[in-house]
């Protein structure tokens, strides 16, 4: 015991140097929450912003599963959809009995909806990770999503079941029907919710998720069944996925199947992976990017899910820790000092890269566009896309594109590695 | 006295082939153990077995006196026994302190606790910066377990094994593949940290077994052929022609 205190004193120190940008992370985000439709005004930001917030929760609780404690779920928009259509329900018999219950409560049905459903086939799900668990999941997904068809008196079919949100009692003067209000009620839930989901990964059991992941025939031998424990983190991850549907359903005012399905499943799988899974705030850049791509790119291309593809397969083989693992790679760099070296080759690179992606669009375009004989305007150019000289360019751009480019992503490595080592000299890891 | 460990007329056969037969083994408390034996003799499935890994498929054993035969390793640990593992088996993602912080989070009672920071907890701080200390890692303890050298990992090894305070630790060849000084450092620690406790060790270097062990058993192809002081085992024939001949004069 005697060297003891050494150790437990620096640790304490760290801790609570970390704790004040803990909570100064938080406040932050809690501002800028406050203060976002005050400055984005408009209509459609404030719809964006409903949806990224939802988005949010949606993929932070994925992450409970695929991050935290690896398991790879290809159904969860199961607990998202009967958190939704649960909250429906619920807001209707509010509604109809004259209940007390503010709107702002509904979306904690709706979690309760969730964890409930993992609690009911979570035993049985976790038994295994691995590919075991990933095909039950896509099962239930399927089973549930086929059966919202069939079974009409709960799931309302394929128009689904419609809800007023206005006709819940009002709250300190709100009755929820502008968008705003809406807003706030939902920008309200994300924080709420991610502050939870963090804390999560602060207690013991968040800790031996982690160990779960990593090695969970090792957690057996210091007292753990990892089946428990993929248990409760399940629970969890259907309860936070429950709030979000729940706060779906508030805002769309509907809840349907579309909500279930596998669709949803793969969106929020893909907004986790490309947030970056390994880091906390990984999933929410993820459900960001991908609401706001969805948003923006529906409006501009018919096939704006060849996109998503093509990001998620760009992600996978280059940078597959996200975008969470691209930034965090700089951190030591940033520490080190030496960020600024390697700045100059990325400037350079990104000219190629540029091209290389604009002849990958101009191929998916023309492709897509060649029977209409439409013209496509890429950078206020136009491109006719049955014309020759269109391909041509396009061929140009993709091929010339990813030979220089190839070269100038060496020349990144080359300055990257020179960076590293300094920084690693410094003695900066991470 | 009821021994720490007690093996009973246990087989184990996978498919057709027996790997274990009629193995009977007894540890008292407090023992340090060291089980030799060639290569291939049944010595990592011998602590499967006493482990919970593997269940087998006849016979009996007790720790401390209570069958364990047909439990689950989880539950093996929490009455008192802990094992290490002869290929690095520890967190790889994780930090060295979250790796032995993990391992003493339901020993100290918290178990699934999802209610509680787990930084904040006094006990399981101050046992895990023990822990550290003990296995001389400090130094490290920010570092993903996966990027420590191989003898630092196998230290952690240790650390994690000997975290959670079981009274009864089992090292499956805790110094393979270390130098002489690597080895000759982790017998100290493995001297130190198991001191009153009961240790079964399975070990290749017949110095840190004729060095550590109290008493010796030798195994061959699934079966204790002797059990002794490291003195007997030596002067013991049928050890001799068995296995040990050249190695131990």
């Amino acid at each position: 015991m005697t060297n003891a205190p050494t150790p437990t004193l620096a640790a304490a120190k760290q801790e609570s140097g970390g704790a004040l940008g803990f909570y100064g992370v938080w406040v932050l985000a809690a501002v800028a929450l406050v203060v976002l439709p005050l400055i984005f005004s408009s209509g459609g930001s404030l719809t964006s912003f409903c949806l990224i917030g939802i988005a949010i929760i949606f993929a932070l609780s994925y992450n409970i599963l695929l991050g935290q404690t690896g398991l790879l779920s290809f159904g969860h928009a199961v607990q998202y959809g009967l958190g939704g259509f649960l909250a429906v329900h619920v807001m209707n018999a509010v509604a109809n009995h004259n209940w007390p219950i503010p709107l702002p409560v509904i979306p904690l049905i709706g979690g309760i909806g969730g964890m409930a459903f993992a609690l009911l086939v979570g035993w049985v799900m976790t038994k295994r990770a691995g590919t075991v668990f990933a095909m039950i999941s896509l099962g239930i997904g399927e089973l549930v999503a086929s059966s919202s068809l069939i079974l009409r008196s709960v799931f309302g079919g394929e128009s689904g079941i419609t809800t007023d949100r206005t006709s819940l009692m009002p709250m300190f003067g709100w009755t929820f029907g502008p968008q705003i209000q809406v807003y706030y009620l939902i920008a309200f839930w994300v924080l709420i919710s991610a502050i939870a989901m963090y804390a999560l990964t602060r207690t013991p059991l968040g800790r031996i998720c982690n160990a779960v992941r990593d090695n969970p025939e090792r957690v057996e031998f210091i007292g753990y069944d990892p089946h428990v424990v993929r248990y409760l983190a399940y629970m969890f991850a259907g309860f936070f996925a429950g709030i979000a549907g729940g706060l779906t359903a508030i805002n769309f005012e509907i809840a349907n199947s579309a909500y279930l399905g596998a669709t949803q499943s793969g969106l929020v799988l893909f907004s986790a992976f490309i947030g970056g899974t390994a880091y906390f705030f990984g999933p929410i850049l993820g459900a960001i990017l991908v609401t706001y791509l969805q948003l923006g790119l529906t409006s501009v291309t018919s096939v704006w899910q060849l996109y998503f593809g093509v990001i998620f397969i760009g992600i996978v083989m280059f940078a597959p820790g996200g975008i969470a693992g691209i930034l965090m790679k700089h951190r030591p760099l940033i520490r080190a000092g030496t960020l600024g070296t390697v700045i100059p080759s990325y400037l350079v690179a990104a000219i190629p890269t540029l091209a290389f992606a604009l002849g990958i669009i101009l191929t998916i375009e023309t492709v897509a566009r060649f029977s209409g004989g439409d013209v496509i305007n890429l950078l206020g150019i136009p491109f006719v896309a049955t014309a020759p000289t269109t391909w041509a360019a396009a061929a140009v751009l993709v091929v010339g594109g990813f030979l220089v480019a190839r070269i100038t992503w060496r020349r990144v490595a080359e300055a990257w590695d020179r960076a590293a080592t300094v920084a690693r000299d410094r003695g900066y890891l991470a | 006295m009821t021994a720490a460990i007690q093996v009973n007329a246990v087989e184990k056969s996978f498919g057709n082939v027996q790997i274990i037969r009629d193995l009977n083994l007894s540890v008292a408390k407090g023992e340090r153990h060291a089980i030799i034996g060639p290569n291939g003799a049944g010595k990592s499935t011998t602590f499967n077995l006493i482990s919970g890994h593997i269940k087998p498929t006849s016979g009996e054993i007790r720790l401390n006196g209570e069958v364990t035969s047909g439990l689950r390793p989880f539950e093996i640990n929490r009455r008192g026994l802990s094992r290490s593992f002869q290929v690095t088996n520890v967190f790889a993602r994780m930090t060295v302190w979250e790796n032995v912080r993990c391992a003493v989070l339901w020993a100290t009672g918290h178990r699934y606790a999802f209610w509680k920071n787990v930084d904040s907890l006094p006990e399981v701080k101050q046992r895990t910066a023990q822990i550290l200390d003990d296995i001389h890692l400090s130094h490290r303890r920010d570092v993903p377990a996966g990027l420590l050298t191989y003898a630092e990992q196998r230290e952690l090894e240790i650390g994690i094994t000997i975290a959670g305070g079981a009274s009864v630790i089992m090292l499956d060849e805790p110094t393979a593949g270390m130098s002489h000084a690597e080895t000759e450092r982790a017998v100290a620690l493995i001297r130190r940290l198991t001191e009153g406790r009961t240790l079964v060790i399975v070990e290749h270097d017949m110095s840190v077994v004729f060095g550590l062990a109290d008493r010796i058993s030798v195994l061959v192809y699934g079966h204790i052929i002797a059990s002794g002081t490291p003195e007997e085992i030596r002067g013991n024939p049928k050890v001799k022609e068995a296995y040990l001949g050249e190695e131990v004069d």
